[in-house]
């Protein structure tokens, strides 16, 4: 070591501040955001399973949580998130063979990542309501 | 050598030739993840205002059971790999670095046992 220091202010990844806002950036930021919020989103079916696993009264405290409009205003956002970020890691793994990179597709695949991931949420939710008992 | 920089003493050497089993695991767990989806938002309709004893038998079902463990191991692993890649993305102060490296496998790991650890429970336990 000579002690020359490597040179200073080489660009980090990633820089977010430099590019224009456009519809594809804001899909590959979701896809990171679900992500995340999924992390930490785990907390809630693995107290579930512990619930199940502690006794009946343990169950109902928790689905007793769960059931109240901020319960399912979580688990609203948790399975939209699930299934978003599903769809978007689809549309990754397409990318991994090679197919797809082009201009036109992305665009088709990020209109088509939240007009699915939206339509298939409602249709999860619908179900749950037309099954009752929540 | 003496007067070379360590810059140009790694230049040319490539990357650092590892990293693309975690890229390629990442792959694999999202793939699993898929179909683990599906499986996981059907479980739930199924259970849905499901008494005590309908979710104890569904989980310690034969299938479900270790489908259930599946979803824990696979999910968690996919996301422990994400979320280290978000860390060292974005936070570059080492302390508050290797702070948060330390601490997504701490929660990984916790999650990941307490999960198995309540399915085997309500599979064994009587
Ligand atoms: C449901 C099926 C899933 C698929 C197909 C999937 C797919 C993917 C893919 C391909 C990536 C890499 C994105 C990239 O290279 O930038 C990724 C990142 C990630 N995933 Fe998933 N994933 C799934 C479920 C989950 C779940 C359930 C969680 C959390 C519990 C999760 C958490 C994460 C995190 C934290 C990242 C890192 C975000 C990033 O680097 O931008 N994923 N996922």
């Amino acid at each position: 070591m000579t002690g020359t220091k490597p040179p200073t202010g080489r660009p980090l990844s990633p820089h977010l501040g430099i590019y224009r806002l456009t519809f594809t950036f804001l899909m590959s930021g979701f896809h990171r955001v679900t992500g995340a919020v999924l992390y930490f989103g785990m907390l809630i079916p693995i107290a579930w399973l512990l619930a199940v696993a502690t006794g009946p009264e343990w169950f109902d405290f928790v689905n007793s949580w769960l059931g109240t409009f901020l319960g399912r205003l979580v688990l609203f956002g948790y399975s939209w998130g699930l299934i978003h970020h599903m769809l978007g890691g689809f549309r990754h793994l397409i990318w991994d063979t090679g197919r797809g990179l082009d201009l036109v597709s992305i665009e088709i695949f990020a209109r088509a990542t939240i007009v699915g991931s939206v339509s298939l949420t409602v249709a999860v939710w619908l179900a749950v309501y037309a099954l009752g008992g929540f | 050598m003496k007067f070379r920089t360590p810059l140009g003493k790694v230049r040319g050497l490539g990357a650092a030739h590892t990293g693309t089993d975690v890229f390629w695991i990442q792959r694999l767990t999202s793939i699993a993840s898929i179909p683990l989806t599906f499986f996981l938002v059907g479980s739930s309709l199924y259970l849905i205002g499901a008494d005590y004893e309908v979710a104890r038998a569904y989980i310690s079902s034969v299938f479900v059971a270790p489908a259930l463990v599946l979803v824990v191991i696979i999910f968690l692993w996919h996301m422990c790999i994400g979320m280290e890649e978000i860390i060292v993305d974005y936070v570059h102060s080492p302390t508050v670095k290797f702070a948060s490296l330390i601490f997504n496998i701490m929660f990984t790991v916790f999650l990941g046992l307490t999960g198995v650890y309540a399915i085997l429970k309500i599979s064994f336990g009587t």
